[in-house]
């Protein structure tokens, strides 16, 4: 297993100190009141990233994240307004929805391999679309609107997170929740991939013919695995929702399940944390570049397309090739 | 000796073509059986078939009374019988010993969630899979190579490396892939050394080959594959002598030219 290195502790409070008070701080101080949309969307996106990312660690790229953001939007959107269901507990349950979504549709699909996995699931969000469009208990193109925001949740009259409309700061909390989900997620993503269920992963990423010779049963991994990415992609979803209080079927289109990929690609597909800069540094770039009107576009193309000519394995890779090089 | 794996009246067709067609042979326990036979002759395909990756037209693989063919790969492997593959197979950004520990994978007492909360038989499942992972180092001699990647490997070390990947899950019977294809005659002597050194410490091998004077030294028996039908079977000095056999290898060059 290995200890902790000092400099790994280290890394992670300097990381947790400037999601959770340098930022705040900065903010308050510029009164880039703003910032705290878009940061909240980064954290969130990024968790829908780490779910690609994890697709991409057994050797599938998944273009079909965007499906997985809708759906669990819409389970909490619906079970919030119809049900009456706190926020709290249809987080989860948009995540296990997905989940399960992701098993029925994955164990067709998962067999395939390369690019045709990827043209399916970059189907599965106009399906995702269309679906939305055409069940009733969707609402069609009007979509939902004005879910409340979530209340509070209490342990016998203890107020753990009280409720977010009797807030004065809606966006410092909102901003507060999707850092903590945030940083759990890749908390637990950091923990798979360095435990011996990583390790089989990198298995099916390598060589399928030969994990399945020595006893793996590939079929069921990839399942599981493919469930846990698409759990993520709900639980972004969901809270992405709950934050615009409202959801469309174009909330999450084919443009966005293919940010999602890009997140990946851009991070480092070899780093548990790759989808995290990525997502930050793509979403940060697009908006950077406002200013320059109709050039928005082909200068983000431009950019995106020089980082990965220079960069293949993603931005991470500039430390971690100096640190090999460091060791010789 | 007994009987272990027994391939009866095993057929595929691959829509008219017939690359195995009522093949039908007995592994003994704790011997080194050949497959041997010209190209296309479907050896490869027999190979499939016996570990599952391949399903059979007619006809069944037995292994201890009990059926494996059609079934899955992975099921196949459970039951001990492990194929290797030839030296493109490999995970290619593993070193050799994160592959022999991570191919301990059948000997995992811990579940999937158990390796994720690290529990305690996950930890204890660690620690062993390491220890053994070096006795394999050790027993085929690989010390040099352990903490190399894969895709850094010569040939003949990725050959071993197949070995002990074979090896480490734990299997009865082993099934090797042309494990002397390419090699030169030094290479050739020791991966011999090798298998036999695999057949004395228990485990039964069942490989496919080309190269005649290896599977001459090291087999216990022999059978003979041609257009997919067993012409022979018996000890290596019965195949040499064989009519079958040596028109089956000498003709083939005329019916490959066509005269």
């Amino acid at each position: 297993m290995g200890k902790l290195k000092l400099n790994h502790i280290l890394g992670v409070a300097v990381f947790l100190f400037a999601v959770f008070v340098a930022v705040p701080l900065l903010i308050n101080a510029t009164g880039r009141w703003d910032f705290y949309y878009t940061l909240t969307s980064v954290a969130l996106l990024s968790i829908a990233s780490a779910g690609v990312w994890l697709t991409f660690y057994i050797g599938r790229i998944n273009i079909g994240q965007g499906a997985y953001a809708l759906a669990g939007g819409y389970v909490s959107a619906i079970l919030v307004t119809k049900a009456g269901m706190s926020f709290w507990l249809t987080l989860p349950f948009a995540g296990f929805f997905c989940a399960l979504m992701a098993i029925i549709i994955g164990l067709p699909i998962l067999r395939l391999k390369g690019v045709y996995f990827a043209m399916v699931t970059l189907v599965l969000t106009q399906v995702a679309t269309l679906s939305a469009l055409a069940f009733p208990i969707t609402n069609g193109a009007k979509g939902i609107v004005s879910i409340p925001l979530p209340g509070e949740i209490s342990i016998i009259g203890f107020v753990l997170v009280p409720d977010f409309s009797t807030l004065e700061n809606v966006k410092l909390s909102f901003y507060y929740t999707a850092c903590v989900l945030m940083v759990i997620c890749f908390a637990g993503m950091y923990r798979l991939v360095n435990s011996r269920l990583g390790h089989l992963c990198r298995s099916l990423q390598q060589n399928e013919e030969l994990a399945s010779s020595i006893g793996v049963n590939i079929a069921y991994l990839r399942v599981v695995v493919y469930g846990i990415s698409s759990f993520l992609g709900g639980i972004g979803g969901a809270m992405f929702v709950a934050i615009s209080q409202s959801v469309y079927p174009s909330s999450f289109q084919v443009q966005d399940s293919i940010n999602f990929m890009l997140n990946c690609f851009l991070g480092g597909l070899g780093y548990v944390f790759g989808p995290m800069l990525g997502t930050l540094t793509l979403y940060f770039g697009w908006d950077l570049l406002f200013e320059l009107g109709k050039y928005q576009m082909l200068i983000y193309s431009s950019v995106l397309i020089t980082l990965m000519l220079i960069l293949p394995n993603g931005l991470l890779s500039i430390r971690f090739s100096r640190q090999k090089r460091g060791q010789k | 000796m007994s009987s272990l794996l027994e391939v009866k009246n095993v057929t595929k067709m691959f829509g008219g073509l017939t690359a195995n067609s009522d093949v039908s042979f007995t592994v003994n326990e704790k011997e080194i059986l050949s497959v041997i036979g010209p190209n296309g002759a479907g050896k490869s395909t027999l190979f499939k078939m016996i570990t599952s990756f391949m399903p059979t037209t007619s006809g069944e693989v037995l292994f201890k009374g009990e059926r494996i063919s059609n079934l899955s790969p992975h099921v196949v492997a459970r039951k001990g019988v492990v194929r290797t593959f030839q030296e493109t197979t490999i995970f290619k950004s593993m070193t050799t010993h994160e592959s022999i520990v991570l191919s301990q994978h059948l000997r995992a007492k811990a579940t999937l969630a158990g390796y994720f909360f690290n529990s305690k038989a996950a930890r204890a499942d660690i620690i062993k899979f390491g220890n053994t992972a070096d006795e394999i180092i050790d027993f085929l001699e690989l010390g040099d190579i352990r903490d190399e990647l894969a895709s850094n490997l010569p040939q003949g070390h990725l050959r071993a490396l197949g070995i002990a990947i074979g090896l480490a899950t734990d299997p009865t019977i082993l099934l090797l892939d042309e494990p002397f294809a390419g090699m030169n005659h030094d290479e050739t002597m020791r991966t011999v050394e090798l298998v036999r050194k695999v057949k004395d410490s228990g485990v039964t091998v069942l490989l496919v080959e080309h190269d005649m004077p290896a599977v001459m030294a090291i087999s216990d028996r022999i059978v003979v594959l041609n257009f997919g039908v067993k012409i022979a079977e018996g000890t290596p000095d019965e195949i040499q002598n064989n009519e079958k056999v040596i028109e089956a290898y000498l003709g083939s060059e005329d019916i490959t030219i066509g005269i």
